[in-house]
């Protein structure tokens, strides 16, 4: 808490010079469900990926890599979109 | 020069004057003719703005606060049920401390369904985080339209500034309007500087973000310094066109026959001008009667107002619209701020004059009478059938 600014810090109207904040904020803290994705069973179809609303899956050189957790709601369209149940959707225990 | 004129084509003119880029508002009455004046500037090619015909009011605000963030200067107009749906754009043109500027041709709020002039829109957006400035007349109108565009876009205030003219009283009736050139009120202005303006592409900025409680609350606090610095601006904004143009600005309200008056009134809008012919009249008599008509009510000067009356035996203030279940808004406004002084008037509060009811010279009369004996305290209706 202590690097929030006070409110004479603050740019006017609230506003966020240079915006595109997503890498500052790390949102995914309130996910109840977290995605556990399965290399050995993704065929690299990228649906996930075309799917995700928060851009939450990772990818290098066009294949899946894995799941950004800093910023994943765990929303499970992922895991609902998948045609080889190759993410499963698990509670998550505050771990 | 001298013209005869209605409030609506003297904010129009003042409008075409200050000639913003973007206009966006929604015909409602009273207010309509403002609308259709600059519609026809525009059309007539007089003035460069970009008029955008909205579907509703709510629309209306919303395009102004895109267009005042994208960097543009910004102005609308409008009443009562037009005000109600925009309300909650109007807030967040606050909160955005977006400097649009707004005629809001006073007229009673729905229900039952109205046209005529109260104050109950203005009461509506009281909270909304706009500054309030009420005219008596359309000279008033245009000037204030003029000194309220510097107020709005003054780089420590950033917050739209609503200008409050009464329904069909001001709007309708035609009165004589002394317009300054054009170039006076081109040179007065200036030139917008915009803020963070969203159409800098090199410089992106993010608009309007979500506030958690983590900033939300800083936010409101950082919003209630830009309404702090108001007072000082507007009386510098004022000292300037005082000069410009020679009329008698000078305050955040006019202060008629007060210095000796042993019973006053308050009053906001046109019916001023009725008080002040009553006080005039009870003057001739030897009356020590004076009144004390707000301009400024957003932010609430407290501590000039209890300067102005503190030496006054009895005051009346006299509110356009109710507070339901509680006394008029002006009233606690004015009584609030006297609440820590030791000497200070006996207040009593006036409903006046809602959904158009007329207020006469005589109901002028009857209040300065009934202050005699009232009871302080007391919540009085006037004008009305008992």
């Amino acid at each position: 808490m202590s690097q929030l600014k006070t409110w004479r810090e603050l740019p006017v109207g609230g506003v966020i010079p240079g915006g595109a904040t997503p890498e500052a904020n790390k949102t995914g803290s309130w996910r109840s469900e977290r995605p556990i994705w399965s290399e050995e069973k993704c065929i690299q179809c990228l649906q996930c990926w075309l799917h995700c609303p928060d851009d939450s899956i990772l990818i290098k050189e066009e294949k899946v890599t894995g799941i950004d957790y800093e910023h994943c709601k765990g929303c499970g369209v992922c895991a609902g979109v998948c045609p080889k149940d190759a993410i499963e959707m698990v509670p998550e225990r505050g771990e | 020069m001298k013209k005869t004129m209605t409030g609506h084509k003297a904010v129009a003119e003042a409008m075409r004057q200050i000639e913003p880029d973007v206009v966006a508002v929604y015909p409602i009455t009273p207010q309509s003719e403002i609308a259709e004046y600059y519609a026809q500037y525009v059309h007539d090619g007089l003035v460069h703005t970009e008029l955008v015909p909205v579907e509703s009011e709510h629309s209306a605000m919303s395009a102004c606060v895109g267009a005042a963030a994208a960097g543009a200067r910004v102005m609308t107009a409008t009443a009562s049920q037009g005000l109600a749906l925009m309300i909650e754009v109007v807030y967040i043109a606050a909160s955005m401390r977006l400097p649009i500027v707004m005629a809001l041709a006073n007229r009673a709020l729905s229900g039952p369904i109205n046209i005529h002039c109260d104050h109950s829109d203005a009461y509506l957006a009281r909270d909304a985080g706009a500054v309030h400035i009420f005219a008596e007349s359309a000279q008033e109108a245009y000037d204030w339209m003029i000194m309220a565009q510097r107020i709005a876009e003054h780089e420590k205030v950033r917050l739209p500034v609503v200008v409050n003219l009464d329904g069909f009283t001001l709007t309708h009736s035609v009165q004589v309007v002394e317009p300054l050139p054009d170039e006076e009120v081109k040179r007065f202005v200036g030139e917008f500087k915009p803020l963070y303006p969203l159409l800098d592409v090199d410089n992106p900025s993010t608009w309007g973000p979500f506030a958690m409680p983590d900033y939300y609350f800083e936010l409101k606090r950082a919003q209630q310094a830009g309404m702090e610095e108001v007072p000082a601006v507007f009386l510098e904004v004022q000292e300037e066109y005082r000069k410009l143009s020679g009329r008698p600005y000078r305050g955040f309200f006019e202060a008629y026959k007060l210095d000796d008056a042993e019973r006053a009134i308050v009053i906001m809008g046109s019916t001023a001008g009725t008080a002040k012919v009553v006080v005039d009249e009870l003057r001739k008599q030897g009356e020590k009667v004076g009144l004390l008509k707000v301009w400024l009510w957003r932010p609430f000067p407290r501590e000039e107002v209890v300067k102005a009356l503190s030496h006054v035996d009895r005051v009346a203030v006299l509110d356009r619209a109710l507070s339901f279940g509680n006394m008029g808004a002006l009233y606690l406004d004015i009584t609030s701020a006297f609440v820590h002084q030791d000497r200070r008037p006996g207040f009593v509060n006036y409903i006046y004059g809602l959904g158009g009811r007329d207020t006469t010279v005589d109901h002028i009369h009857q209040v300065f009478e009934e202050l005699e004996s009232a009871r302080p305290g007391e919540l009085r209706y006037l004008g009305l059938r008992e």
